[in-house]
């Protein structure tokens, strides 16, 4: 099957700070592709380059970014826009800093519909409650006519969800998308995206800190750390034999109920993730594996240790 | 002998013509020595529990102890050397314009009796404690990270050594792998020093691996009170299992449970009458909204549930 979003040798750099450093991956239709690492690591970078969405300092270079086989990178601002809340589609952490505080669920909604499809207002208010329907929101004509600000966390992602699909995008991005929510709402939340994903077809690609999340949603995992992608694999291979140490450490700091003893420390990585420049040489892990001797300060080889799953480090596979 | 003895607390808040309850009637005793986990989502009443046990927050109603002592008996220099707290975001925790040595001195400033270079060495020591090294000291806040400054925090609530440590959400603004390392050297602090912990959080794996004993709360009560390996093993109140139920233990290919709690969230100003989880427990019955359930006495804790 051809890729729905490809992404080769992605760099993003701010200044001479390196966010992004040769990271590739793919999402195919009806795919979850998680992308998965610790804060700073550059996994929103990722996403916010695809969808052009980068502040102005950045510098965003890559051999290959394409959409649908469409070229991202040749894509002029306004190509960009007929494509981004329309074929693919963002949702993010926050809900009560991405939604409009000033305008009514309804119109923030309806808004896209109408930009992207010409619908006419009548069309696009039914298809907005519908979806609120469809995401779970009981009373949704109700809703339409309420601000953000009445609305719970766990209901105001669910707009979010909702609006993201307005225009019945091929490709969802969602960026941590439960982080700000309990525990009890966001299963119910990764549960409806689970659910509309695999009834629409379409590709996810969910970034998250959380292996828990990775482990129970996933297809597919990249493991990010210091702007590269370290670790590729699908999800249950990832887990049964992870490759790379920085994912093994990850595995390990995890506190799982019934697992690990109380008076037994958790697997902890010591140190902290490095910031790198764009000429950074060697594996940026280095400094905190224990694995790590002269030749880390070198050029790394990507191994396979399957065909479809990958890792970057200088230990054979 | 009992760290931290609550009986009966009540805290309402006003919000213009309505009143939340917070905290309703609740009731706890921690052994010294103990962790004390406290779970439930937000807006449950579980930071407001802490504020009153810190004494930062006037309970309506009812008593609580600290170290034997009762908190109304205590002034704000005595209450500081028998309990600190430790809060979720180090960031809005630290003077942003202070540097780390003379925020983690703070404490012994406020007492009043100790001399400056007393001060100085106390400091040191609990910041090489907390594994800050030496150089960390001129430092301002913004210049460390997430786990760097929750070390800070750390300190500073252990450097007049209390008996008792309030952790409101330590770990939730932290990555895992660092998340690991705060929770370890917690449990290494708790050892060394003999402190008791009042842990507050959402995160029950991180609960089940830190205390000793688990008390769920829900709309401002305790529903459920057990120790630990007893709790995660036979949870008993229907709210408790869908807690339980909705951790994502990190297993490939069991999906994403369905936690069966329904769109209705609660309400804190608007208590439903019964049985206050009813409106959303997958196995009400009907007299669950007309009867108060009483607590039912387990061997060590107890359960507030008609079903149970």
């Amino acid at each position: 099957m051809t890729a729905l979003l490809e992404i080769e040798k992605l760099e993003v750099t701010f200044g001479r700070t390196a966010a992004v450093r040769g990271a590739s991956l793919a999402v195919a239709p009806g795919e979850t592709h998680c992308l998965v690492g610790e804060s700073g690591c550059g996994k929103s970078v990722t996403a916010l380059s695809v969808m052009n969405l980068l502040v102005r300092n950045a510098r965003r270079r890559a051999e290959r970014l394409a959409f649908q086989g469409e070229d991202l990178l040749k894509l002029s601002d306004s190509g960009m826009a007929r494509l981004r809340g329309n074929a693919m589609a963002m949702i993010f952490q926050e809900p009560m800093t991405s939604l409009n505080p000033a305008y009514t669920v309804g119109s923030q909604m309806t808004e896209v519909l109408r930009r992207h499809k010409r619908a006419s207002q009548r069309a696009a208010t039914d298809r907005a409650a519908d979806l609120l329907a469809r995401v779970g929101i009981t009373a949704p004509g109700m809703r339409l006519g309420q601000f953000p600000h009445q609305l719970s966390g766990g209901l105001r992602q669910r707009v979010m969800i909702a609006m993201a699909l307005m225009c019945d995008p091929q490709l969802l991005i969602a960026d941590e998308p439960t982080t700000a929510l309990d525990v009890t709402v966001q299963a119910q939340i990764l549960r409806l995206l689970a659910g509309l994903q695999r009834d629409l077809g379409l590709g996810l690609l969910l970034i998250t800190h959380d292996l828990g999340i990775v482990a129970r949603v996933a297809t597919r995992v990249s493991v990010m750390y210091a702007g590269e992608v370290v670790e590729s694999a699908p999800t249950a291979e990832l887990f049964a034999n992870p490759r790379h140490p920085y994912t093994q450490g990850l595995l390990r700091c995890v506190p799982v109920p019934g697992k690990i003893r109380r008076d037994q420390p958790l697997g902890a990585i010591p140190g902290t993730v490095p910031r790198v420049g764009p000429d950074f040489e060697g594996c940026a892990f280095r400094e905190r594996c224990d694995f790590a001797d002269e030749t880390c300060k070198h050029a790394i080889p990507r191994h396979h240790a399957s065909t479809a799953h990958d890792f970057l480090c200088r230990l054979p596979a | 002998m009992i760290a931290i003895e609550v009986r009966n607390a009540r805290k309402t808040f006003k919000a213009g013509k309505r009143t939340v309850v917070a905290v309703d009637d609740v009731s706890l005793s921690v052994p010294e020595g103990g962790v004390m986990g406290i779970v439930g989502e937000s807006g449950c009443g579980k930071s407001t529990l802490a504020r009153l046990v810190l004494g930062l927050l006037p309970a309506d109603s009812g008593d609580i102890a600290i170290d034997g002592q009762r908190l109304a008996d205590l002034d704000r220099k005595a209450r500081a050397r028998l309990i600190q707290p430790v809060f979720q975001d180090p960031f809005a925790s630290l003077n942003p314009l202070a540097r780390v040595r003379d925020i983690v001195a703070m404490p012994l400033v406020a007492q009043g009796r100790f001399g400056k270079a007393d001060i100085t060495k106390t400091v040191q020591e609990m910041l090489a404690r907390v594994g800050l090294g030496k150089e960390m000291g001129g430092r301002l806040p913004s210049e460390l990270s997430g786990g760097q400054r929750q070390r800070v925090a750390i300190a500073r609530a252990l450097v007049l050594r209390p008996r008792i440590v309030v952790c409101d959400e330590p770990t939730s603004a932290l990555d895992v792998s660092v998340q690991a390392q705060i929770l370890n050297l917690l449990a290494e602090l708790r050892r060394d020093l003999g402190l008791t912990y009042l842990f507050i959080s959402h995160n029950l794996a991180v609960v089940e691996h830190v205390a000793s004993e688990v008390a769920v709360m829900y709309l401002g009560r305790l529903v459920e009170r057990e120790p630990t390996e007893t709790l995660f093993a036979a949870p008993e109140h229907p709210y408790t299992k869908a807690l339980l139920a909705s951790v994502l233990t990190p297993e490939p290919g069991l999906g994403v449970p369905d936690v069966g709690l329904g769109d209705t969230l609660p309400d804190p100003a608007n208590i439903p009458p019964g049985c206050r989880f009813h409106p959303r427990c997958p196995i009400a019955e009907p007299r669950c909204a007309t009867t108060t359930p009483p607590l039912k006495p387990r061997p060590n804790g107890g359960v507030e549930c008609l079903l149970a």
